[in-house]
């Protein structure tokens, strides 16, 4: 977008470029290159590349992100089962470190499901995503979930390409969660609290607090209650489904398209390549110039 | 848990860099790592040494700028250093902010050493 402009300046680090900052020195004889660039660009460039692809094909891609065991699974089961009548295609890509038990469980429903198994690796990346891609027939999809690794840490840092970023909180694992792990919630687009059918029989979960620890990080998501057994809730979940697909939809008549509301520096750092040899001139950098 | 995906993307990015500018060795590498990153800067630290390995970035020094936590608050016209799950206005105390800093991952700076007689 602009790679030269010097919009990725901000206040907190431009320090680094003036001609007097810590780091302008350079010691002699070696070369400093400022990049300012995320440690993650190669995944985010994938990522890009992902999305632009999901939005070719008309395809809202969603991740699921959440604790193991909080009901990934079985959200999506409930799901497969309400869209059953609907016009509506689901594909799904699941993430776990062995085994093909999940997507086994969504073949069962008929639905496509690649199973990714990472291994030892403790989240998706956006390598992994765009080569289960390949496997799927996106022409006639219209929600792909990606079903991330079951953990409250890592999958939070790695963008996959997906449009919406959706947080479960089952009511088993306590209200502090998003207290606890704060950059898993604040990626949140929505939180879904799990297993609300177990609400009457837990007598230290309230709603109502892990909806205030989320809000603790300045989130405005969406937080609705469900139970993919008992059904409670999953109208109010389509719903929201429906809106994102519309919402989707018209972003991309609109030759744009849709993004977690948490972007990772590299969408917001744009590349930008600095090259100073040491010991010589100093220079300002007169971007943005006003007259 | 997963510093070492990040140090053997980070890896990448400075083989590229040096290449780019005819380096022999890569002698250090500046980041600045904010707490809302979720990456741990002490378990980037471990992993380094092990993504470095036989690359031209191999014992080179890894500092990093820890980075604080800021919120601004729009109605106060402030902005306010805070916790990482606390991002409430350190004036008024509302939840509706602005996050202004604490989330970055951001490689800064590389220094690289060419050939002696360049």
């Amino acid at each position: 977008m602009c790679d030269t402009c010097g919009c990725n300046i901000t206040s907190g680090n431009e320090y680094l470029i003036q001609p007097d900052g810590k780091l302008a020195l350079t010691e002699d004889g070696k070369q400093a290159v400022t990049v300012l660039k995320s440690l993650l660009s190669e995944n985010d460039r994938q990522a890009q590349h992902n999305r632009d692809h999901f939005d070719r094909h008309n395809v809202l891609s969603i991740n699921l992100m959440s604790s193991p065991g909080s009901g990934k699974t079985a959200l999506l089961e409930a799901t497969i089962k309400a869209l059953k009548d609907s016009e509506l295609s689901i594909a799904v890509i699941e993430g776990d470190l062995e085994t093909e038990n999940d997507a086994e469980r969504i073949r069962a429903h008929g639905v496509p499901a690649i199973q990714i198994a990472t291994g030892s690796a403790c989240h998706l990346d956006a390598h992994m995503v765009h080569d289960a891609l390949h496997q799927l027939d996106l022409d006639n999809t219209d929600i792909l979930f990606i079903e991330n690794v079951g953990n409250l840490v890592c999958p939070a840092s790695f963008d996959l390409g997906h449009h919406h970023n959706i947080t479960l909180l089952s009511t088993t694992e306590g209200d502090d969660k998003p207290e606890k792990y704060p950059v898993m919630f604040r990626a949140a687009d929505l939180m879904l609290i799990t297993k609300c059918d177990l609400l009457q029989v837990l007598d230290d979960f309230s709603t109502e607090k892990a909806k205030r620890h989320l809000r603790e990080l300045a989130s405005s998501a969406p937080v609705f209650n469900l139970s993919a057994k008992s059904g409670e809730g999953i109208e109010q979940w389509l719903e929201w489904l429906n809106s994102s697909i519309q919402n989707h939809q018209s972003q991309l008549k609109n030759h744009k398209s849709i993004h977690p509301s948490i972007q990772s520096d590299g969408v917001k750092f744009h590349q930008v390549t600095e090259h100073t040899h040491g010991h010589s001139h100093t220079h300002s950098h007169p971007h943005h110039e006003h007259n | 848990m997963h510093e070492l995906s990040i140090c053997q993307e980070l890896i990448e990015q400075v083989e590229q860099i040096a290449s780019e500018h005819n380096a022999v060795k890569v002698t250090d590498i500046y980041l600045t790592i904010g707490p809302l990153s979720g990456v741990e800067p002490h378990l980037l630290k471990q992993a380094f040494p092990m993504a470095a390995a036989e690359t031209i970035a191999e014992n080179s020094k890894l500092t990093i700028d820890k980075s604080s936590v800021k919120v601004y608050c729009e109605s106060c016209n402030k902005e306010t250093v805070v916790a990482a799950n606390k991002l409430l206005c350190g004036e008024c105390g509302t939840w509706q902010t602005e996050l202004r800093g604490g989330d970055e991952m951001i490689l800064q700076r590389v220094v690289l050493e060419n050939r002696s007689n360049d």
